[in-house]
């Protein structure tokens, strides 16, 4: 670490202590770094979170089972549907339930929509944190197309609260899936345009190869996951490598941009990995539409849930990665705690490990690249 | 579940003083005392068998029927592809853990968030400071006992015609 | 202007008398050139906000006069309505100061640029050098501003801003001085009378090398301005908004009126230098100096040139990402510099060796312009290919159309829709 080196001390000596947030143009959420910079280049940059913390640990303890649903889509509004997603697994793994297939094959077509939304967002963020301002319009241009599909299929376009205990809220029907059919063929084109418009515009590759550098090591053991520990060079996926809902039954690559230009680990690895994955987003749509069963969408779950005493740590493949919840039940129908663990969580507490050296603009990118959001990290 | 009978019967080689115990619903766990953590943690993650790289998450449960502060650790291999769940405990007041973010950097910041919301201090830690709470914040809100202030700095913590949980006490 | 001059001096009056008009004059003058160069500033803007406005499939400004034009007015009264906040701890004296230098330097700069070959405010024989070192005292004002303001962002950016406008300065100067070495004149009308009504006869077409340092000097300008590519005194995702985060009102007006000054300011020089300025296809200097009608079209001719030139300034801006502070600074020492003084040298070596008028200066002449609209060709090409492989945005309502039967969004979605009805009726029937 810095502080141990004494030439950073003695140029520690001559620091300017910089609050980079609350309130700054780039802090994705509410989020403040204090920064100890030397003029441009920083020594450390250290994180101070908990100005989004909503206590939703706290609130799971006063809610049943089933009410705390909606509460989760606020853990990280970007991507509630995985929050639903793994409260509801945890509580059909603790109340035994199984959960009807074609009510399965729902949670994936939302989800994986969630996640093309979600990066839109994030690469969107990504370019306009480096001063490009327009792709991030493009990108939220696409991504009302799915908020649109979205709140034909939920009635919400960015808290979902989309899936119940045992399955999920509201069916499909065939305009449903033709109009997102439609989006995909409209989309998938526009994957390709994204990367000559911007991925590989000079300038940007520029910002973003070889920064903010997470070696394989260092990104496993502060507990990076998806895209970030992917462009890392650690091919895993939850989806693929320790299979959940009906994902075995779907093709798809994780790809982790290795070959790719920049090095392992780069901001620029991690725009690409993303970018990729909205690819392969689609194609799992197209598998899952192609094979919709017909069927009922919720199991049948007792109106008083109460699932035995005992305790699960389940975890879905979100599009920031892991996003797991530990829930823990005393067998009455109220959680007896529930516990999130974030993506971006862990990915800010690298931060001040790999700050040394970065320059101030540079911050900015990889925060942006990590996909840090404030509400994930404070709950 | 031939891999998770592999892995107690490691970690009972491993660490003699862990109890293993099969969760009447849902995951596995092994309990350990609250002294043995770090060895038993450095031993999880260096033993090749096992070689537990990656803190999934790192989590605090307060049993107050019990006077104590279960702590949870999801661990999980890349190289193996196996995941395990340790627990330890400390007492409710004043209780203190050994930090285990020299095992895991991850540690770091759910130690930090440990001590804030449920008051466990981890000795060795490097910066054991409030993570989301502010500095000055009184209590640790996720004890089943908590009460919340009336007041923060001069600020009333509830706005009129607040209807209180009904399930608020301990 | 001269001739004003010219009658007055020559005129019988007493020296007091010629003195007091020709004060009159040149303040009037004065107060002409303020103004027109603030109303260019200000269309600057509502050119700025309409094209990033299209660029970014948004509609931009379209409340205020038809198209929004009266946009810039609401903005100016605005500002100057708005209060003038100073922070508790800025150096009160030094934040007050500091817009005035951006201010005069970027408008005092317009006396000297040519709108049409009548309509200059001061044929200076040195208007290049003047222009160039006129601009510069917008540095001290940024500086100023960033220190005065005690916020750590705003000297940042305040610093950034110096470095970058002092250093970008050496190619800018550089590659104008390409083409004063082929006009033999620093007067800003007399390099425009040089060149030639066709784009063929433009300096920027006239050999390899200043063609080289047309884009050596519209870049090195375009880090000047503090435009994007280079906005990093002011890049709002790192710096909040560098040296003028804490101001407001009609001061920020200063800044930001100075900013997009100088971008009309850098395009015209642009003009002027590279593009033939008001020179007309076809008409002789001669024709054109006496004739009412020419002046008019010479003015509109270089009123579109500059404006088209702004208008790819504020296309790159919503295009292109922002540079690092290191990879500007390489850019500039390393890329633009050098490239420069090759320019410079190569362009005396042309002129020693190749005669003006000779069979191998007309072929540099039309090769030069036919790369040009080859370049630009190409570019347009792919531009509109792009245009066409993405397509405009889908909405669910044009895709419920092609959708056999009505398109029926899912069962809460209707049931919110009746639920809402509900909620209204009772509102309506009141």
């Amino acid at each position: 670490m810095s502080e141990t080196s004494p030439t950073s001390a003695d140029r520690a000596r001559d620091a300017i202590l910089l609050n980079m947030g609350p309130q700054h143009p780039s802090t994705h959420g509410v989020l403040r770094f204090v920064l100890h910079t030397d003029g441009e280049i920083m020594h450390r940059a250290v994180p101070e979170v908990g100005y989004l913390h909503r206590g939703l640990e706290k609130l799971a303890e006063q809610q049943t089972w089933a009410a705390y649903m909606p509460f989760t889509d606020r853990i990280n509004y970007m991507e509630s549907m995985f929050c639903n997603q793994a409260w509801a697994m945890a509580v059909e793994r603790l109340a035994g339930i199984e959960v009807p297939e074609r009510a399965e094959f729902l949670r994936v077509i939302a989800c994986e929509l969630n996640r093309i939304a979600n990066h839109h967002i994030t690469l969107g963020c990504m370019s306009m944190d480096v001063g490009a301002f327009t792709p991030f319009t493009y990108l939220l241009r696409e991504r009302e197309t799915i908020n649109d599909l979205m709140e034909a299929l939920c009635g919400n376009r960015l808290t979902y609260n989309y899936m119940r205990i045992g399955g999920v809220a509201h069916d499909v029907d065939r305009a449903w899936i033709a109009a997102l059919e439609k989006f995909l063929d409209h989309f998938e084109p526009i994957c390709d345009e994204l990367d000559s418009l911007i991925s590989y515009n000079e300038i940007l590759v520029k910002r973003f190869i070889e920064v903010g550098v997470i070696c394989q090591a260092d990104a496993v053991a502060w507990g990076l996951v998806g895209p970030n520990l992917r462009a890392s060079g650690v091919s895993w996926d939850l989806r693929r490598d320790q299979p959940y809902s009906v994902y075995p039954r779907f093709d798809f690559d994780v790809p982790t941009a290795a070959g790719a230009r920049g090095i392992e680990g780069d901001c620029f690895r991690r725009w690409l990995v993303r970018a990729e994955e909205m690819r392969q987003s689609c194609r799992i749509l197209r598998q899952a539409i192609a094979a919709l069963p017909e069927g009922e969408i919720r199991a049948k779950v007792p109106r008083k849930l109460k699932p035995p005493a005992g305790e699960v740590y389940a975890c879905v493949e979100g599009a920031r990665g892991e996003l797991g919840v530990y829930a823990v039940s005393d067998g009455s129908d109220r959680p007896y705690r529930a516990k999130w663990r974030s993506s971006s969580f862990s990915a800010l507490s690298i931060i001040e490990h790999i700050s040394p050296g970065l320059m101030i603009a540079d911050l900015v990118a990889v925060v942006a690249s990590l996909d840090t959001i404030a509400p994930e990290m404070d709950r | 579940m031939s891999q998770i009978e592999t892995i107690q019967a490691r970690l009972l080689e491993l660490v003699p003083e862990s109890s293993w115990s099969d969760g009447a619903a849902g995951d596995p766990f092994a309990a350990l005392p609250a002294d043995g953590w770090h060895a038993a943690c450095l031993a999880v993650r260096d033993d090749p068998a096992l070689g537990f790289d990656f803190l999934r998450s790192l989590s605090g449960v307060d049993r107050p029927a019990d006077d104590r502060i279960e702590v949870v650790a999801h661990l999980f291999s890349y190289k193996h592809r196996h995941a395990l769940v340790l627990k330890t405990h400390t007492g409710r007041d004043g209780g203190a853990l050994p930090s285990i973010h020299d095992v895991w950097p991850a540690a770091e910041w759910y130690e930090r968030e440990i001590f804030d919301l449920l008051g466990v201090r981890f000795e060795g830690h490097r910066d054991l400071r409030r993570l989301l709470m502010p500095e000055d914040w009184q209590g640790h809100p996720l004890r089943k006992d908590y009460r919340e202030a009336e007041h923060y700095r001069g600020i009333p913590t509830r706005r009129p015609g607040y209807a209180a949980p009904d399930r608020d006490e301990p | 202007m001269d001739a004003l001059y010219e009658l007055i001096t020559g005129s019988d009056l007493g020296f007091w008398w010629k003195q007091l008009l020709l004060a009159v004059l040149i303040g009037a003058v004065g107060v002409i050139v303020f103004s027109v160069a603030l109303v260019y500033a200000a269309l600057m803007t509502y050119l700025e906000r309409r094209v990033s406005g299209r660029v970014q499939s948004r509609v931009g400004p379209n409340r205020v006069g038809p198209l929004g034009l009266l946009q810039w007015l609401a903005d100016g009264a605005k500002m100057i309505l708005k209060e003038d906040v100073i922070p508790a701890a800025a150096d009160r004296p030094l934040f007050r100061l500091a817009p005035y230098p951006v201010v005069i330097g970027v408008f005092a700069a317009f006396a000297s640029v040519p709108f049409g070959e009548w309509l200059i405010a001061a044929d200076l024989n040195v208007g290049l050098l003047y222009l160039l070192a006129i601009t510069s005292l917008v540095v001290v004002g940024i500086l100023m501003a960033g220190w005065a303001s005690n916020n750590k962002w705003s000297l940042f950016g305040g610093i950034r801003s110096a470095a970058q406008i002092v250093s970008y300065e050496v190619p800018t100067a550089l590659a104008i001085l390409v083409v004063v070495l082929m006009a033999g004149s620093l007067s800003t009308q007399d390099i425009i009378r040089e060149q030639g009504g066709w784009p063929w006869d433009w300096y920027v077409f006239r050999q390899p090398f200043a063609f080289a340092a047309f884009f050596l000097y519209f870049t090195a300008a375009l880090a000047e301005g503090n435009r994007t590519p280079f906005d990093l005194p002011e890049a709002e995702s790192e710096l909040v908004a560098g040296y003028n985060t804490e101001y407001s009102g009609m001061r920020f007006g200063g800044f930001y009126l100075g900013e997009f000054g100088n971008v009309y300011l850098m395009c015209a020089i642009a003009t002027l230098v590279f593009f033939g300025g008001w020179q007309i296809p076809g008409v002789s200097p001669a024709e054109h100096h006496g004739s009412w009608l020419w002046q008019i079209v010479g003015f509109g001719l270089f009123f579109v040139k500059a404006w088209a030139a702004s208008f790819v300034v504020v296309w790159l801006r919503w295009t292109l990402p922002r540079l690092r502070v290191d990879q500007l600074m390489s850019l500039c020492y390393r890329y633009l510099v050098p490239l420069s003084f090759v320019c410079l040298l190569g362009t005396a070596v042309l002129m020693m060796l190749v005669p003006a008028g000779s069979l191998f200066d007309s072929l540099l002449r039309f090769g030069t312009f036919g790369f040009g609209l080859l370049v630009a060709a190409i570019f347009f090409w792919r531009v509109l290919w792009h245009i066409r492989h993405v397509g405009d945005r889908i909405d669910l309502k044009i895709l419920a159309r092609g959708v056999r039967g009505r398109f029926d969004p899912a069962i809460q979605h209707r049931a919110y829709g009746a639920f809402r009805k509900q909620q209204k009726q009772p509102e309506e029937s009141r």
